[in-house]
């Protein structure tokens, strides 16, 4: 695949017009356009939900786009498959690499293209020279006979790059690739796509960071809400305008109206610290409150609820509940105390696929409902059938294995199983993640609901309308420790942004 | 109303067995006799019994293979306390081996929960260990019939309205391990942990300490099942029960047991060891060569697998390959 490169430098290396794709329920992408030039960084930025993961999918072909068209070198292209992406030399090196710990690095770069030999074997001398040859290209002197094991993660990126360069290819999506790396690595990074810049390679940035952005990006576009609002020159913008971009927006979706009505304090936290997780984290949590916990992915947000429930310990720190000294040393005591956590990834962590509806409601509330150790069914149903309705779940029977039930009624279950426990105080970790806009709204009406009876809640969440639409105050917490806190009154997507990115109040 | 003591798929293969006598009855009539029907139950109690004690461990997600070893070994403690000290109570020596076997049991918990050692691993780490200490108490020598107390040889054979009290124990098991699957918070727990660990671990329960308590449920089992079987065969050495965890685990298997966890009844258990029963009891009276059985078996164990899969889409771990190939 040899390309004449003065026409690679006037036509875009890859351009999407009009592009749109729907999933149920909701509008993903919606005449979006993003056009990427050979020698260039192309910052993408948005808020979580912008579309920025759809786009990505389309343009490696796991998404198919409902309207819309991909040029590549101004041919019109589909990417029916990602192999067809591939082939047409788009490849992404995502936030957490897809790489074989037992296998070399040789190993790791050509897998699935090995060279062969004529017999058809694993050309083994080629592959690990062209191997060795890929990432001195890159700058890094790696031997490819080395388990990738023994690599450190900057490194393994490294290897991730010169995976997706062994397949010639022109176009190189890197989703947040700085995530899961340290201050020097970041900067190997920089130098990296310095030379794939200076390879004639068209590159996509996406980063929630905007010294990032600005230290390496020549462009950028922004989405917002599934649309393209705005691109440009990095040189002739600043973080502020790129914010006010990304957020600036009336916040659209509907959320319930309630009344504040914090009373005492019902949990006091101080001096939270974890080795490696988060430090010194202090706040009240007062009844009748939502409590938004806002961050960036990776700020600690969710490590921090997880040592608060139980499941991990902290290294120090103290907490009181209705200003009475308690120690939680495990999930059982936690819900044993009135807290509990409805976690982020309730498919996982949720229910118990092959247990019947009503097993999965009881199950955090067995102590309760048994009788000098044997369970009560008859109690068990009643409970089941009691939480059920009141969140009017839809099922044939509660002798129904959880596993069968749709998503929503899943979720529901989880819900359901929670509040059985009639807990004090509710964690909730991204609590409409992959749920439909209807459902959302649903969700949040009865979120008020359990305030309004006096519930507390403490909500973890990305999207910013959700956290202003229904936090009573927000943390931002920032590379583990808490950055800034708000009240209602005071929260404002802008002031979010900064305080989870570090970026300084506007001139 | 409850769909953990018995599910559908239980009922089928109590079919499967009832169908499976009727066609040996046409060759050899004699074989649904009530007294052999009873002979077959009694032949097989040993194996149900470690089978449903299984069950809990399979429920979590784990295996025990050392439940052979187990037996063993504290048959021949309990045997040779006997021939030391003949005077001990018949009970005593009971609840001597369920201590035993529990520890042994714990011991296997213990190094799952909180070494985090695979379960597979420990339990043929364990299982190798038990079988050597047999050995070394032992001396390599057989405690044999004569040197039992006759007290000792004949409780497992003493008989209540007509059935043996090896059959009686068994069946007072099942009950109890019913209920315990059933209708405690234990139980419960063995399915939480077994279906979904991670969400056991939000509604409060420790995976670890469940699967603690199933090796050592497990362990209690075997350890008594030790005192049956010497008792019952009136000789003990370190060979007895070799490679019987494999019967226990197929049995398992065959009942509808998930290896994949969270899935599983005692009565599934219990069908899955009388189906082997049945067919190790019929196959020489109808001079079917003993090769014969493994071969049925094997080939019920991969039925039942196939037949769980379709029916349960769930994704089971392919140890039973394992479990054949040394079989």
């Amino acid at each position: 695949m040899l390309h004449d490169s003065s026409i690679a430098a006037s036509v875009p290396a890859i351009a999407l017009s009009g592009v749109s794709k729907s999933f149920p329920g909701v509008k993903a992408l919606n005449a979006v356009a993003l056009t990427l030039h050979a020698g260039e960084v192309t910052a993408l930025v948005g808020e979580n939900g912008a579309g920025k993961s759809t786009l990505v999918k389309i343009l490696t072909g796991i998404h198919q786009p409902d309207a819309g068209e991909i040029t590549v070198r101004g041919e019109p292209m589909r990417f029916a498959t990602p192999q067809a992406a591939a082939e047409a030399g788009v490849t992404a090196i995502h936030q957490e690499t897809v790489l074989f710990d037992e296998l070399s690095v040789a190993e790791n770069v050509f897998l699935g293209h090995a060279p062969r030999t004529r017999f058809g074997f694993v050309d083994w001398a080629t592959m690990e020279r062209r191997a060795r040859d890929l990432l001195k290209g890159i700058g890094a002197s790696i031997d490819p006979r080395l388990p990738l094991k023994d690599l450190g993660i900057a490194n393994q990126h490294l290897v991730a790059v010169a995976r997706a360069l062994s397949t010639d290819a022109q176009v190189v999506i890197m989703d947040e690739p700085t995530a899961a790396l340290s201050q020097k690595e970041i900067e190997e990074l920089y130098t990296l796509v310095e030379t794939l810049k200076e390879n004639g390679k068209a590159i996509l940035f996406i980063s929630h960071k905007f010294d990032e952005i600005f230290r390496i990006a020549d462009r950028y576009t922004v989405f917002r809400d599934g649309e393209m609002v705005a691109e440009g020159r990095i040189a002739e913008t600043d973080s502020n305008a790129l914010v006010r971009l990304m957020v600036g927006r009336a916040v659209d979706t509907i959320f319930p109206e309630r009344e504040t009505k914090a009373g005492e304090p019902v949990l006091t936290v101080s001096g939270y610290s974890h080795p490696t997780e988060f430090a010194d984290i202090g706040f009240e949590l007062r009844r009748g409150e939502i409590l938004g916990f806002y961050g960036l992915v990776g700020a600690g947000r969710s490590e921090f609820m997880q040592a608060l429930f139980g499941i991990t310990k902290p290294s120090k720190g103290a907490i009181r509940i209705d200003s009475e000294v308690a120690v939680i040393r495990s999930p059982a005591e936690a819900i044993e105390k009135g807290i509990v956590y409805v976690p982020e990834e309730r498919g996982r962590q949720g229910a118990v696929g092959p247990l019947p509806i009503f097993q999965n409601i009881t199950l955090p509330s067995l102590t309760r409902t048994s009788r000098r150790g044997f369970l009560r069914l008859a109690e068990e149903f009643a409970l089941a059938r009691q939480y059920g309705e009141r969140l009017d779940l839809r099922a044939a029977s509660l002798d129904q294995p959880v596993g069968n039930l749709s998503g929503g009624n899943q979720q529901k279950v989880v819900i359901a199983k929670w509040l059985a426990t009639q807990p004090k105080i509710i964690i909730l970790d991204e609590p409409t993640k992959g749920v439909d806009i209807g459902s959302k709204a649903a969700v949040h009406a009865f979120m008020s609901e359990l305030v309004e009876q006096g519930l507390s809640i403490i909500m973890v969440s990305s999207e910013i309308p959700e956290i202003m639409g229904m936090s009573d105050r927000v943390i931002v917490m920032r590379e583990g420790r808490i950055a800034a806190t708000y009240e209602r009154e005071a929260i404002t997507a802008e002031k979010l942004v900064r305080a989870a990115a570090a970026i300084g109040e506007a001139a | 109303m409850n769909a953990l003591l018995f599910r559908p798929r239980d009922l089928l293969l109590a079919g499967a067995i009832v169908l499976l006598a009727i066609a040996i009855s046409t060759r050899y009539g004699a074989f649904v006799s009530l007294s052999n029907l009873l002979n077959v139950y009694n032949d097989t109690a040993i194996l149900i019994m470690l089978a449903f004690a299984q069950t809990a461990v399979i429920l979590t997600r784990c295996i025990d293979l050392s439940v052979a070893a187990n037996l063993a070994l504290t048959g021949m403690i309990v045997a040779q306390l006997n021939t030391i000290a003949p005077g001990v109570p018949i009970l005593a020596l009971i609840a001597l081996a369920l201590l035993i076997g529990a520890v042994l049991g714990a011991i296997n918990g213990f190094l799952v929960w909180k070494i985090a050692i695979p379960p597979i691993v420990v339990t043929l780490g364990t299982l190798t260990i038990y079988r050597g200490l047999i050995f070394v108490i032992a001396g390599g020598e057989w405690v044999n019939a004569h040197q039992m107390s006759d007290a000792f040889k004949a409780f497992p054979r003493e008989t209540l309205f007509g059935v043996p009290v090896l059959s009686w124990i068994s069946l007072l098991l099942i009950v109890v391990m019913g209920l315990v699957l059933t209708r405690t918070a234990l139980g419960r727990s063995f399915y939480a942990v077994g279906g979904n660990p991670a969400a056991a671990v939000y509604a409060g329960i420790d995976p670890g300490r469940v699967r603690f308590l199933a090796y050592t449920i497990s362990g209690a089992i075997s350890g008594l099942c030790g005192y049956l079987w010497v008792s019952r065969y009136a000789v003990a050495y370190v060979d007895i029960a070799n490679g019987f965890e494999l019967d226990v685990v197929a049995a398992c298997v065959i009942g509808g047991v998930s290896i994949a966890g969270g899935i599983g009844t005692t009565a599934g258990a219990v069908l899955g060891a009388l189906f082997l029963g049945v067919i190790k009891n019929a196959l020489p009276v109808i001079d079917v060569s003993p090769f014969w059985q493994m071969a049925i078996s094997g080939a019920a164990i991969i039925l039942a697998v196939a037949f769980n899969a379709r029916a349960e889409r769930t994704k089971g771990r392919i140890i039973l390959k394992r479990a054949e190939t040394t079989a």
